[in-house]
């Protein structure tokens, strides 16, 4: 007997690692950003909530309006996301190369690593008056917030990421006559690059919160600098701006990172 | 001659002497050319023994040569297939074959003869593979089967004296290691390479062999070898024969003694009662 009228049921959305569409996927993405706007818009529009403690959202666009037009926003973005460049360029410089050789020799492992490990636990934040008596407040001095702030991560995520290699990727090197070096460089700095870009990712988001602690203590430009400015005077409708921007511009970088990864590792994103 | 002598081989891993030595008093002589398996329950040594032999373990007793030349260190002479995980998923199929070229070992006195020969070589191993179409793939977009067919290209590249393989196709469906099975040995024909093959499966291990080394746990060691009465050409249907059957047979319990389970009968009730009880 033919069975008719039957349709193969849907897979549900809501089973565990269950498969969605990209459509559905940005619905579910562009849902989730714009309810928070939402609710901050429905807040902000009666009058039961003082502007200076939460301004609506118009009154932060006006403000960034303004800040951009007539106050220099660009300037303080870009002095911002040079000292983050900076400070973050200098940490991966020496970072990369210290933790390539901790996951790749186990003395240097051992030499470095609980230093490394006993120096991260002590908060960056905390080296602010040290800094600012070595350094002074010049650029030297919240580039070196940012430095003390991200470089140990850096180093021990990239000798995590070294460690990660698979063994037998090793040791098929090995037996194929590689010397120490050559294993170093064509496969333990290969087979990881993929991790260490993503480390980079991540420590990249830590560096903006390093830089926004550096402009609150020891500046007079900058976006941290401008929010810090903007409590003083009670503009809270520039503090809700920089904050926004500072998610903003995050944000773009974070997608750099992924779109050089996709460009950099098609092996990886090419399956099937 | 024979390629490699074993002599009153020992390891012990760390210092503990309390517990049983991985390998104890190993003696294994391994004709030029020959295809040898080692089979053995879990914990018998036989990884272990590979090990040593492709130089990425020391041992800790007795000697070990390949080639008249003691053993220390990996080389060359002596290339590994691993189970999984050892292709370079970066490189693609082709560059994976080609990988052990850049290393400087091979490109010292290198006249552009050689270079050409050698990319002959690799075109050659591509097509003894039967993957001269996926050339330019990536590992991750072929199946398990043709990831070890290009390991094991790869680990012929420099052609090795020796080729020491460590469960090759563990992971892979019955009906693929059927096909790599005869491709291995279609390799042995062609290229006349030393063969050391571990495995735990005794069909595979008896199908592949010139000789079964069975080996047993605590300490590890040779319990016996096994020549195998079988034509140096094999067929597929040769596994259904008599003799083979019987060899099979007779290893297979070798090695449920050795692995000492417990099929005790009063054990087993006390398994149902405590079962059934809750």
């Amino acid at each position: 007997m033919k069975e008719k009228n039957t349709v193969s049921p849907r897979p549900s959305l809501w089973a565990i690692g269950a498969t969605i569409s990209r459509r559905q996927y940005w619905l579910f993405a562009v849902t989730g950003l714009l309810l928070p706007l939402v609710a901050w818009s429905l807040l902000t529009a009666g009058d039961w909530i003082d502007p200076v403690f939460m301004p609506s959202p118009l009154r932060v666009l006006q403000r960034f309006q303004t800040w951009l037009m007539d106050d220099d926003l660009l300037r303080d973005s870009a002095i911002s996301v040079y000292r983050v460049g900076a400070g973050f360029l200098l940490s991966a410089v020496l970072a990369l190369p210290i933790g390539l050789l901790i996951g790749a020799y186990r003395p240097i492992e051992a030499l470095l690593e609980p230093l490394t490990d006993f120096i991260r636990y002590m908060p960056a934040v905390a080296f602010i008056p040290l800094v600012m008596l070595w350094f002074g407040i010049g650029e030297s001095a919240k580039i070196s917030i940012i430095f003390i702030g991200t470089f140990f991560q850096m180093v021990l995520m990239v000798a995590e990421n070294v460690r990660g290699v698979p063994r037998a990727q090793i040791e098929a090197a090995q037996t194929m006559g590689a010397t120490r070096g050559e294993i170093v460089q064509l496969v333990l700095l290969q087979s990881a690059k993929p991790a260490i870009l993503d480390t980079l990712r991540i420590t990249m988001g830590w560096a903006w919160t390093y830089l926004v602690v550096a402009e609150l203590v020891a500046a007079n430009s900058g976006l941290g600098y401008a929010i810090l400015k903007a409590q003083r005077y009670l503009k809270t409708d520039t503090i809700f701006a920089g904050i926004v921007l500072i998610g903003v511009i995050g944000l773009l970088m974070d997608q750099a990172f992924r779109w050089l990864h996709r460009r950099s590792f098609p092996w990886l994103h090419s399956k099937g | 001659m024979a390629n490699v002598i074993i002599e009153k081989l020992g390891k012990r891993f760390g210092a503990a002497t309390h517990t049983p030595a991985a390998l104890q008093d190993v003696d294994l002589r391994i004709e030029d050319g020959e295809f040898v398996t080692l089979v053995g329950a879990s914990g018998c040594g036989k990884s272990t023994l590979l090990r040593i032999l492709a130089g990425l373990e020391t041992h800790t007793a007795g000697r070990v040569s390949c080639g008249g030349r003691p053993i220390d260190g990996p080389g060359a002479d002596r290339a590994m297939v691993f189970q999984h995980y050892s292709l370079y998923p970066w490189l693609k199929v082709m560059e994976n074959i080609k990988f052990s070229r850049q290393l400087r070992a091979n490109r010292e006195a290198l006249t552009s003869a050689d270079v050409e020969a050698a990319s002959g070589r690799a075109d050659a191993l591509l097509d003894l593979i039967g993957l001269g179409k996926v050339a330019d793939a990536y590992p991750n977009q072929l199946s398990g089967g043709m990831q070890q067919r290009v390991a094991i290209a790869r680990a012929l590249m420099g052609r090795p004296a020796m080729l020491l393989m460590d469960e090759p196709f563990g992971a892979l469906d019955a009906q693929t290691r059927e096909v790599m099975h005869d491709l291995i040995l279609h390799i042995h024909r062609v290229e006349k390479p030393t063969i050391v093959f571990v495995t735990h499966d005794v069909e595979e291990a008896i199908y592949l062999g010139q000789r079964v080394v069975l080996m047993q746990p605590r300490p590890g060691r040779i319990h016996s070898i096994y020549p195998v009465p079988l034509p140096a050409q094999r067929t597929q249907d040769m596994k259904h024969g008599a003799e083979f059957r019987a060899l099979k047979h007779e290893i297979l319990a070798r090695i449920r003694e050795s692995a000492g389970v417990n099929t005790d009968q009063d054990l087993l009730e006390r398994l149902n009662l405590a079962g059934t009880t809750h």
